[in-house]
């Protein structure tokens, strides 16, 4: 069907081919990976040995997907694509559109109290501090990536060293000095940000490619330091027993100054986790609150030209080298925030916390939600974190898989399986478009494929 | 041919910020050499743009003519020469030298200023010395509305107005007000460039001719003195390119702006300019009135060419 047979028939003899080319192809990549295991004999001798029926099981399941792929899911992408667009979108998709996120706002507020109804004070801490905090510290890195990649277009690969930067601001000091959070916070931010200046100065003139390459050993520069630099940071130990944060003071712990006993409550780690829950929670929209304000500045509206078009930004009389730096700034910023409330949470950070990784599942919140929208964002960070998160509940597995089978090691697996997904499906993110920051008569939406991805 | 300030609108024009008397000189561009390796695009130009009129840059392709507004608006650093531009009254055109010597970018003196655009980065040139500039392939930001484009454009007084963000984030009235002022000044260009039916499409959508409008209005919402087109009128059909000598005569009475022109359609320049100068290979070799220069021998040759046996005894009447 792909040499021009007509759309909806099947090319059986195509189908037939190209499943064949799949599964030598699949045979010839998995018969070193699967078909070989090298195992230690009772001698402590490493013997080679062969896996057949598990290689061929597999290398026959890739095969009749692949047919599968061909004669149901092509037919149904054709369907897909040439289905009439409706000239006006169907009532429930506006319905949902309009409500979305008032709907999505209210749902975060009450979610501490729903999961408590749910599942009691004991299973609540689970599920606000593993779905709830990790996702809204996701959310809020995908928001402050946003504001780089997404607004200004440059592309930024090394986006945790400035998540780092926050949060060994927040240990160090709050260990060294003993300042308290609320201290700590802005000024994690501002060393942040003084780091994305750093970093914007050398990389004012890249573009594109050579960006993304300088950025990301940016990232790797710093986390080298942190494990090097031992006398400061400890290296690869770490820095364990950070001060955590206090509810205006009063400590979460079993004291009799502390909060429960303050409030009269009884004492429960749960307190310290809502707290922690709602503090991000505000963190959060702080991020969405501040960038939604900039994008109708004309700082923000600077970003979107530059993305758009940098010369043109200079013939207009606009500083580009300011322009980057400050989107660079504030980007780092609000990474800076949530570094130090990462650190306040856990308690504990180590380099290992700031990998290369890191940057690159921030950077595919960011690319899967829909470079520049805000809720796109949000809802790829719940996906993403939210389902790496599920795949820890999903002990079932176990039995099918065998006991030492670890969901949790496929988490690169629904990485992958959501990219090819949306890059198949939408290839611009889940919100690929660009709304108006201002208007004279109507807000429309300008379609993906007007808005440049920038270049640099 | 255009007409001449005299009339009701020149009072009003003489009163806005920075604008000098019609027919001094607005634009000075001396011994102007622009050099690649051993390429000279330009050699040795010199020609002066005259407040309130509109002078066209003309030659055959790769005459420098666009080498010589990337000069002028700062994306190109020129090997040689020296250009200045003046706001407000010529009298500051005495300070040239001492400015020159002094190695400032620009001088300010009683609401007029001075300033050497060789000195200047590309976005001052916009910025402190007002010379705008569109570009031969169009370059607006297509995924950003009409309205947008044209805000994008008032950048540098909205950044003023906005506290540099600050107030803007916290919504102070101040920056609304200025916001709502800067959407009427869009609003009044798009009006001029009947666009206004369009302000909340994305430029990328526009027609051809539209998208050129389009540049100029965006030029014309930085506030500039001296106005650059390159090629205003290509791809334009004959409708249209009687559409943009309107306007562009509309601008330079309104609004007292000057306008630098790069133009091929010789319809355009001949009804529109005051003044024509004409480059080939990087040199002027001529520079006069639009019907002394139509009529000029080197000007024919250099358009038309001329037969191999009549080269010397047309280079001899030339003067080559």
């Amino acid at each position: 069907m792909r040499e021009g047979a007509a759309p909806g028939r099947i090319d059986t003899v195509a189908a037939l081919r190209d499943a064949a080319i799949t599964t030598l192809l699949a045979f010839g990549l998995f018969l070193p990976l699967i078909g070989f295991q090298t195992v230690v004999n009772i001698r402590n001798e490493l013997v080679l040995d062969t896996r057949w029926p598990l290689l061929f099981g597999i290398v026959a399941a890739v095969g009749v997907t692949r047919l599968a792929y061909s004669f149901l899911f092509v037919p149904w992408l054709e369907r897909f694509k040439e289905r009439p667009m409706a000239v006006t979108p169907p009532v429930w998709l506006g319905l949902i559109r309009d409500w979305f996120t008032p709907f999505a706002i209210g749902f975060v507020i009450v979610y501490p109290v729903i999961v408590i109804a749910t599942s009691g004070w004991g299973g609540a801490l689970k599920w606000v501090d593993n779905f709830g905090i990790q996702i809204l510290i996701y959310v809020m890195l995908g928001w402050g990536l946003n504001i780089v990649v997404g607004l200004a277009g440059l592309l930024d690969l090394g986006y945790v060293a400035f998540y780092a930067v926050g949060a060994y601001s927040y240990a160090l000091l709050a260990k060294e000095f003993g300042f308290s959070f609320w201290i700590l916070l802005p000024l994690a931010g501002v060393m942040s940000s003084f780091w994305g200046i750093l970093l914007g100065f050398p990389v004012l003139r890249l573009r594109g490619d050579y960006l993304a390459i300088v950025t990301l050993a940016f990232g790797e520069i710093i986390r080298i330091v942190l494990i090097n630099w031992v006398d400061l940071t400890n290296g690869y130990a770490g820095i364990s027993g950070i001060p955590r944060p206090s509810f205006f003071g009063l400590p979460f712990d079993a004291s009799d100054e502390g909060f429960a006993a303050t409030f009269g409550l009884e004492f429960s780690p749960i307190y310290r986790t809502i707290f922690l829950y709602y503090l991000i929670l505000a963190l959060a929209f702080l991020t969405a609150f501040v960038t939604v304000r900039l994008r109708r500045l004309p700082v923000g509206r600077a970003w979107e030209a530059l993305r758009e078009d940098e010369i043109a930004c200079r013939s207009l009389g606009i500083n580009t080298t300011n322009t980057k730096l400050t989107a660079f700034a504030i980007g780092a910023m609000f990474a800076g925030f949530a570094g130090s409330f990462f650190a306040a949470r856990q308690g504990f950070i180590s380099p290992e916390s700031f990998t290369f990784l890191e940057s690159a599942t921030i950077l595919a919140i960011v690319v899967l939600g829909g470079m520049g929208s805000q809720i796109g964002v949000a809802v790829a960070a719940v996906v993403m974190i939210g389902g790496t998160e599920i795949m820890r509940e999903l002990e079932f597995l176990k039995y099918i898989f065998g006991p030492s089978f670890d969901p949790t090691q496929y988490r690169m697996l629904l990485f992958g399986f959501a990219m090819v997904t949306i890059m198949v499906l939408r290839p611009r993110g889940l919100v690929s478009t660009r709304t108006p920051s201002v208007f004279l008569k109507e807000r429309k939406a300008i379609p993906a494929d007007m808005v440049k991805e920038g270049h640099g | 041919m255009t007409p001449k300030s005299g009339n009701q609108s020149s009072d009003e024009v003489m009163h806005r910020h920075g604008m000098g008397a019609a027919g001094d000189v607005l634009l000075r561009v001396e011994h102007l050499t622009m050099r690649f390796g051993g390429l000279v695009a330009v050699d040795d130009l010199s020609f002066e743009a005259r407040q309130g009129e509109i002078t066209a840059l003309i030659g055959p392709n790769g005459a420098g003519k666009t080498t010589v507004f990337n000069c002028i608006t700062g994306f190109y650093k020129p090997s040689e020469g020296r250009m200045g531009l003046c706001h407000g009254d010529a009298a500051i055109w005495s300070e040239l030298n001492a400015l020159t010597e002094s190695g400032k970018r620009g001088i300010r003196k009683d609401g007029n200023g001075l300033y050497l655009l060789e000195r200047m980065p590309d976005y001052l040139v916009t910025q402190d010395a007002r010379v705008a500039r569109t570009f031969q392939n169009i370059r607006l930001f297509p995924g950003m509305t009409v309205l947008e484009n044209l805000l994008v454009a008032q950048h540098n007084s909205l950044m003023l107005a906005s506290g540099y963000t600050l107030f803007g984030i916290f919504g102070l009235p101040s920056y609304r007000r200025a916001e709502r002022a800067s959407i009427d000044r869009a609003r009044d260009w798009l009006d001029r460039v009947g666009l206004i039916h369009r302000a909340d499409d994305p430029a990328g959508d526009l027609p051809y001719g539209d998208q050129r409008r389009l540049e100029i209005a965006r030029a014309m919402c930085t506030d500039p003195v001296l106005l650059c087109l390159d090629e205003p009128a290509a791809g334009l059909n004959p409708r249209e390119s009687a559409q943009l000598n309107e306007l562009l005569l509309g601008i330079g009475n309104d609004h007292g702006i000057s306008i630098l022109l790069i133009e091929h359609d010789m319809s355009v320049v001949m009804e529109i300019s005051d003044h024509v100068i004409v480059l080939d290979y990087g040199v002027k070799i001529s520079d006069g009135a639009p019907d002394a220069v139509r009529n000029d021998p080197k000007v024919i040759a250099a358009y038309l060419g001329v037969a191999d046996d009549e080269v010397e005894k047309v280079e001899a009447e030339v003067g080559l």
